[in-house]
């Protein structure tokens, strides 16, 4: 029984890891080649409070704020690219938070942080509050696609400059939805990092980041159920079949090629368009 | 009367090349004024100059007290501006209803706050009826623009920006279309400024603009070359010059 619930954890928090990202690149069209990093921040903000004597639950909105925090700034960096170039960006500080981490001995260098404390939750309670999370997640995400919110973020998705000639402060609206993809991959870092209670900074590079777009691309940009469904499939692989777990890029990018190649809108798209086929 | 908008020398400058030449002139509140001249002439930069697509390297625009160069495109916007563009650009995943929904709902669009505090869209889509009504095309609103003609593309564009309430409204509407269609569209404009609205129109299509402007500015090369009545502005040599070209005496 503690292998399916270690198993259901660690799907959880990529479940919310890839919601967080479905923020951003799903609803407000925003590509980002290195999410991982937030999750990161989070994962390293939340496991050194942890280490000085701060309790768990109060590190988790703290890895928030902090992951938010450099979300926003990034975000702020990010204002003046779009598209091929925007990508490009989040790759680099996907990249610049590995670099930087691997050489600060006090983030534990290349050897990660290891004896994170125990956060007084057992495996069971431990993965109940994930999968508590990853529905208030859910279901905020479904609230902002329901509100003018995830209206203005569809707009931007489809043509940024329109939406500015009527009048939406477009910046803004993309530092929001960086700002809340960001704090929420912290939060899910958080639980990564207090769940295998060892992180090293090999588990936050851009292997992770091409998964985690991988699952908002397979599950249909945008959609909540989709985004969940792939989070979960996807993350589930790598313990089904080994070779998956070996060949994670190819495996990942070979699924995205084919996404990209045969339906642009994911695995929703796919299935919208075969029942209105099935109906007609 | 005081002026809506004041546009006072202006200069748009791309590296080497002048399209707007300290340009100066005025719009009245309720006015229609027609904004016209040749190919090339600088009436599209100067609309984008008002609205803050581009920068003018000098001079500067007012709407009422407020001087607009420092804001930025939604800035102007929520300050009053509204633009209907040449090229129609809809949002093709919803509907032509839910497009002009979208612009009478900017008040809950002002900020990433009050957008994710508001759920409710009836008021916006009671509004966008009633604007698809004004422009004509109250019967498409269920519609996807995706499958839509220009001449209803254009009219939706217009609804969207009514919808923003605007004071001013920059209007380039009648490229692309058939005659027909140009002047069933003009009509439809000069019943709208007939309501109130002022209204600044860009055109090639003289004989539209002669019928439905109150004023014209007539932009050559980047510079005005005539202001006032549409006949006494048409009856003015430069302008002859401009859009028969050769000799004006010739053009007589």
């Amino acid at each position: 029984m503690e292998y399916e619930i270690s198993l259901v954890t660690a799907v959880g928090i990529s479940v919310l890891f890839a919601l967080s990202l479905n923020l951003i690149t799903g609803f407000c069209g925003q590509i980002s080649l290195g999410h991982a990093a937030f999750f990161g921040i989070g994962a390293y903000g939340s496991a050194l409070l942890c280490k000085v004597g701060l309790p768990f639950l109060l590190s988790l909105p703290l890895a928030m704020l902090l992951a938010g925090g450099f979300g926003l700034v990034v975000g702020l960096a990010s204002l003046r690219v779009r598209a091929d170039f925007l990508a490009i960006t989040t790759m680099g500080v996907g990249f610049l938070f590995v670099g930087v981490v691997r050489q600060q001995e006090r983030l534990g260098g290349e050897m990660g942080i290891s004896g994170i404390p125990d956060t007084g939750f057992s495996k069971l309670a431990f993965m109940l509050l994930t999968l508590g999370l990853c529905v208030v997640a859910a279901l905020f995400s479904h609230y902002i696609r329901r509100s003018w919110m995830g209206q203005v973020f569809n707009a931007i998705a489809e043509d940024e400059d329109t939406t500015r000639v009527l009048g939406v402060d477009v910046p803004r609206f993309k530092l929001a939805a960086f700002a809340m993809g960001t704090a929420l991959a912290g939060l899910a870092g958080a639980l990564y990092a207090n769940n295998l209670k060892f992180i090293s900074p090999d588990s936050f590079g851009f292997v992770e980041s091409m998964t985690v777009l991988s699952m908002v691309v397979i599950g249909g940009i945008g959609s909540v159920a989709g985004v969940t469904a792939a989070a979960i499939v996807l993350s589930l692989l790598p313990s089904l079949f080994t070779f998956v777990g070996e060949y994670k890029l190819l495996v990942y990018g070979g699924l995205l090629f084919l996404m990209m190649r045969f339906s642009p809108d994911g695995v929703t798209g796919a299935l919208r368009r075969a029942m209105a086929h099935g109906r007609r | 009367m005081k002026p809506l908008l004041s546009v006072n020398h202006v200069t748009v400058r791309f590296g080497g090349l002048t399209a707007i030449d300290d340009v100066s002139f005025e719009v009245k509140p309720g006015e229609l004024l027609g904004l016209i001249g040749p190919n090339g002439a600088g009436k599209t930069t100067m609309m984008r100059a008002i609205v803050g697509v581009v920068r003018p390297s000098q001079g500067s625009v007012m709407l009422e007290d407020l001087a607009l160069n420092s804001l930025s495109i939604d800035a102007r916007i929520r300050a009053g501006l509204a633009l209907s563009q040449q090229l129609v650009k809809p949002f093709r995943e919803i509907n032509v209803q839910d497009n002009v929904a979208f612009a009478a709902g900017s008040r809950k669009t002002r900020t990433p706050t009050a957008a994710l505090c508001h759920v409710n869209r009836q008021a916006e889509r009671a509004q966008a009826f009633e604007a698809l009504g004004r422009v004509g095309i109250v019967g498409y609103a269920q519609q996807s623009p995706k499958t839509q003609p220009l001449g209803v593309l254009k009219r939706l564009e217009m609804a969207r920006a009514l919808a923003l309430k605007p004071k001013l409204l920059l209007d380039e509407p009648l490229a692309g279309l058939n005659s027909k269609e140009a002047s069933a569209l003009a009509q439809t404009i000069a019943d709208i400024n007939r309501q109130g609205m002022t209204i600044i129109l860009i055109e090639h299509n003289l004989s539209e603009i002669m019928r439905i402007c109150q004023r014209l500015v007539v932009l050559d090369n980047g510079r005005k070359i005539a202001e006032g009545l549409p006949r006494d502005a048409m009856n003015d040599p430069g302008v002859r010059l401009a859009y028969l070209g050769g000799d004006a005496d010739a053009a007589d």
